[in-house]
């Protein structure tokens, strides 16, 4: 399974494809569920059970517990639906890129002002 | 026939919304990107729309990987908003126009396209913010709409000579519309920007202002790559330029550049903006 024209790995990115697609989809439909404010409350009451309610596998409900991103995105998460996990932990895009990168928040946003000189 | 009085393509980040709720479009971070919608407001007001077409990709509102379709247009009354997580705040009901969606759903399907159709169709901030950007001081809507959505969720994505197919195929659908009506494009998304991986930051100027340039000079420029080398170019979600590219292709015809702005960053995006019309 998996793409049918075989494609190089572009560094440091993940493509969501068939592959993660199916790895992912209990992890994805879980933060799907996040568009609903009464889902995030249910999941804030009580976090593992609402990871069990959706089926989550070990790896994903570690990713979950440790607020890992690229951890998420391994276990097939996508980003548009892990946005909205971010949304509970009250994350903007600037958060999760110095998460992933592991720049301090200063020195990510400082990359992307250097990027527009 | 109705008329396309040409196309407004934008970028469509989530913080938009929030900046516009906070009143903070002449903050100096904002004031970059807000400055460069007043030229638009000036060629609405010129050209006078009575109909929208909306190319923009949904975010995991409306759609989910259960059932995740390529093209899907929008036949509804009306397209709501809803929180998509971050509690960024709601606009009102969008109205629709059903007898142009059906029109141009009809036209489609006769051209070998063969979109889902939805008589029911949440939207997010890829469609409610570019509509608040193009009218921000309305209390109703002045333009009803038909939103078509291309999937860059769940790869494979449409290829970039799809897209432009389908916009080519829009703009045969929208002309060949037995109406008076004056139907205004709009494309939202990018420019480039990459929000996952540790490649979280990516932006690429240079390929940006080349891709805008090539929207007037050489439109087809773009299908040259593929999703994968779009991606690579522009980041993974940078591959949104595909609703530029539809848009640009439901101009009939070489265009001229009516306005344009680009700014980074915004959010973690490059912002741009683009005003094009048909040559007459």
């Amino acid at each position: 399974m998996g793409q049918a024209v075989q494609q190089r790995k572009i560094p440091g990115t993940y493509i969501f494809d068939a592959a993660a697609a199916m790895k992912g989809y209990a992890l994805n439909k879980m933060c799907y569920s996040f568009n609903s404010a009464e889902n995030r409350a249910e999941f804030v009451r009580d976090e593992d059970a609402y990871c069990r309610k959706y089926g989550l596998d070990a790896a994903q409900a570690a990713a979950i517990k440790a607020r890992s991103v690229l951890g998420l995105l391994a276990a097939g998460g996508n980003v548009y639906y892990l946005a909205k996990f971010a949304g509970i932990l009250g994350l903007d895009v600037q958060d999760l890129g110095a998460l992933q990168t592991g720049l301090s928040k200063d020195e990510f946003k400082a990359r992307l002002l250097a990027a527009g000189a | 026939m109705a008329t396309i009085v040409g196309a407004v393509t934008t970028s469509h980040v989530p913080s938009i919304g929030g900046a516009i709720a906070k009143n903070k479009q002449q903050d100096p971070y904002w004031k970059p990107f807000f400055d460069g919608f007043p030229p638009v407001h000036d060629w609405l007001a010129k050209v006078k729309p009575d109909v929208a077409v909306v190319f923009y990709n949904d975010h995991g509102l409306n759609f989910f990987l259960d059932k995740q379709p390529t093209f899907a247009v929008g036949a509804a009354p009306q397209y709501t908003n809803s929180d998509e997580g971050w509690g960024i705040p709601t606009l009102p009901p969008f109205p629709g126009n059903q007898a142009l969606s059906w029109h141009i759903i009809e036209s489609l399907i006769d051209q070998e396209f063969d979109p889902m159709t939805c008589q029911e169709m949440l939207v997010d901030h890829a469609f409610t913010l570019p509509m608040k950007l193009l009218w921000p001081d309305v209390a109703t809507w002045p333009v009803p709409t038909v939103p078509i959505c291309i999937n860059t969720v769940q790869h494979p994505l449409p290829k970039a000579t799809r897209c432009y197919k389908l916009g080519a195929a829009v703009a045969r659908a929208i002309e060949s519309w037995d109406t008076d009506q004056r139907v205004l494009i709009i494309g939202t998304g990018g420019l480039s920007h990459q929000l996952d991986g540790e490649r979280a930051g990516f932006l690429n100027k240079a390929f940006d202002l080349k891709f805008m340039d090539s929207l007037i000079d050489d439109p087809e420029w773009a299908t040259q790559f593929s999703i994968h080398e779009l991606v690579e170019q522009t980041g993974t979600q940078g591959v949104e330029l595909l609703m530029w590219l539809a848009a640009r292709a439901a101009l009939p015809g070489k265009v001229r550049r009516v306005h344009s702005n680009y700014h980074i960053p915004v959010s973690n995006t490059a912002g741009g903006l683009m005003v094009m019309e048909s040559v007459q």
